[in-house]
């Protein structure tokens, strides 16, 4: 996910449920362990860092591959501390790798850490493997709660940017395009996952065991927590989308009055996607001029919400933009040249 | 195993920008983070279509990167090196969207092209944004910001934690990589069935470093936080960056520079 794909609603709605379960999660770490577990928390997340180092080949198909982190650091740590975790990865990549980005920080935490440990870990590693598991058992586990895992989020990310409506990809087609990767990616995370517990559990069983015991998740709480972000989501999403649609900008606001149409929010909305579908397979008809006269019907017309095809405002925005970037690129220029000469 | 080496130096460069001197430096990391967030928020809420409102935020990043002496060709090449994944996303709206929208003389630009331009000039506005907010505030500092701004201290503290142990991991890692293909002939692939022994090898590494570390803060005096030297001070300079910039990012909102701009240029010749 990435800054440039969301809209702010989405973008803050997200924001909101990654704050409540990284303050649930902080509030459930301080209370159910001792503080040896926050150095430890810290160094498995530089930990995760090291290990996505390690690239391998998967076996078969000649492209490699690494470690993403998630079903490991719930298994090892249990679902707050590595929900936590995660969500200290994933801040570290967006602010020194630009993976994602600020804004977009809410949406990977939640996608990347929200599923794998407090739905993959819990209701599926932990009912598969159960108390005594053996090394089938942990495979099994792994392998389908780290491709639950990535599917869900998966689809989160074709959910959100459905939502944001900035891309105009139609739903299905993302779907088709995100789920089958994930598939692949989720069944090496699970593999690896697998064959590094098993390794672990060889070696140095007691780790997991130490893991094991500090697991009190009760299923009635995180059913609550569930439904408190549902509501959370659903209350902050439709403030938000309400208050954005009733503060549009003038030019929305204008064609708004004019043409009388409500065509604002139409792209995120099912139908749309049915429309695009017919949309795109004629718009793959050479003829250009077939198409916009049989074309879609008043949505195409009232969809711009940039002053339409009027040469002239566009030729304007053309030339005003590119003063505009030229002047900017002064401004930078001679603060630097000042700087330069002051130092 | 470059690709290791180099994300360690990425990381190090750019903490030691973080370190430079300069006004913008010096203020209250949590001025610049609500300035970040602020403008990151501002450029995300314009509708799909929009290029000519987003050029004039490009002053914001211009702005610190000269001010910070940043290295304009480094932070370049970080956007750059991200950009694909934007890209492959927008890519399909120029496919999918071929309703004209700008028209000069005969020659037309369709909707999916705008709205193409403005997902990459809005992805280049936040990951420079937030690029410059690292380089002009470093890391330990953006922490601080986070918890003085109410992150639950739990989380807050293990993110530093995690950041201080990145580089000894990671070293820790290249060690491993690095003695594996040293001892093997064929070149950098690596078999699957290592990667247990290895990822295993290194947990084992890093739990034991952190059992080392937490006896040997407890030795010091560690109670849960940690202090630093220099408190942070909320002053007149830094009421007056957030106010300044975010009521400016306010006006570009609602009032399109470029094309007012645009319309004058044009209206007089």
């Amino acid at each position: 996910m990435a800054d440039a794909l969301i809209s702010p609603a989405v973008g803050a709605t997200m924001w909101v449920a990654a704050a409540g379960l990284i303050g649930y999660s902080s509030k459930k770490v301080k209370e159910e362990l001792d503080d040896r577990k926050i150095p430890l928390m810290g160094v498995m997340g530089a930990f995760i860092f090291a290990a996505q180092m390690i690239n391998f080949t998967i076996p078969a198909t000649g492209s490699s591959g690494h470690l993403g982190g998630g079903m490991i650091l719930a298994i090892l740590l249990g679902p707050h501390a590595a929900f936590l975790t995660m969500a200290s990865v994933l801040t570290v990549q967006a602010l020194f790798f630009s993976d994602g980005g600020l804004l977009a920080l809410g949406c990977n935490i939640f996608n990347l850490g929200f599923f794998p440990c407090f739905v993959a870990y819990p209701f599926i590693y932990k009912k598969i493997t159960g108390g005594d598991p053996t090394e089938g058992r942990i495979l099994a586990g792994a392998l389908v709660a780290s491709i639950v895992g990535l599917q869900l989020g998966a689809f989160c990310v074709v959910l959100e940017t459905l939502f944001s409506g900035i891309s105009e990809l139609p739903f299905g087609t993302f779907l088709l395009l995100m789920l089958p990767i994930h598939l692949a990616i989720g069944i090496v995370e699970g593999v690896v996952t697998a064959a590094v517990i098993v390794f672990v559990r060889k070696a140095r069983p007691e780790i997991l065991d130490a893991a094991a015991r500090s697991l009190p998740i009760g299923e009635i709480p995180i059913r609550k927590v569930l439904a408190g972000f549902v509501a959370v989501a659903i209350v902050t999403g439709g403030a938000l989308s309400w208050f954005a649609s009733a503060h549009p900008d003038g030019l929305e606001w204008a064609m708004f009055r004019t043409a009388g149409v409500e065509e604002l929010e139409s792209p995120e909305k099912g139908p749309h996607a049915s429309l695009a579908d017919i949309q795109s397979k004629t718009a793959f008809l050479p003829d250009y001029g077939f198409k916009t006269t049989e074309g879609a019907p008043e949505s195409e017309e009232a969809q711009p919400s940039w002053p339409a095809v009027d040469p002239g405002t566009s030729l304007a925005g053309l030339v005003g933009s590119a003063l505009t970037f030229t002047a900017v690129l002064l401004i930078g220029l001679g603060l630097r040249q000042r700087k330069v000469r002051a130092s | 195993m470059a690709k290791i080496d180099n994300s360690l130096l990425d990381i190090g460069y750019m903490d030691k920008l973080a370190s430079g001197d300069s006004s913008l430096h010096r203020l209250d990391p949590r001025a610049k983070l609500i300035t970040t967030l602020a403008f990151i928020l501002v450029v995300v809420s314009f509708d799909k279509y929009a290029v000519s409102e987003l050029i004039p935020f490009f002053i914001y990043p211009m702005v610190q990167i000269a001010v910070g002496s940043l290295p304009m060709n480094y932070l370049m090449k970080k956007v750059l090196l991200v950009a694909p994944f934007a890209l492959l996303i927008g890519i399909f709206n120029p496919l999918m969207d071929r309703e004209t929208l700008i028209q000069i003389g005969s020659f037309h630009v369709s909707g999916g092209w705008v709205s193409l331009v403005s997902i990459m000039i809005r992805f280049v506005l936040t990951v420079t944004a937030a690029l410059t907010l690292i380089t002009l505030t470093g890391f330990n500092a953006v922490c601080m910001a986070m918890e003085k701004l109410g992150t639950p201290k739990p989380f807050v503290i293990q993110l530093m934690f995690l950041y201080r142990y990145i580089f000894v991991l990671i070293d820790e890692a290249a060690r491993m990589v690095r003695a594996r293909s040293l001892r093997s002939f064929d070149s950098n692939a690596m078999a699957f069935g290592l990667v247990a022994p290895l990822v295993g090898q290194l947990l084992f590494r890093a739990l034991d470093r952190a059992q080392r570390i937490h006896l040997s803060m407890c030795c010091r005096g560690f109670e849960g936080r940690f202090r630093t030297l220099g408190p942070m001070t909320i002053g007149l300079k830094e009421y007056g960056y957030v106010v300044g910039w975010s009521s400016f990012f306010i006006f570009l909102r609602f009032y399109n520079l470029p094309v007012k701009l645009g319309e004058i240029v044009t209206s007089i010749f």
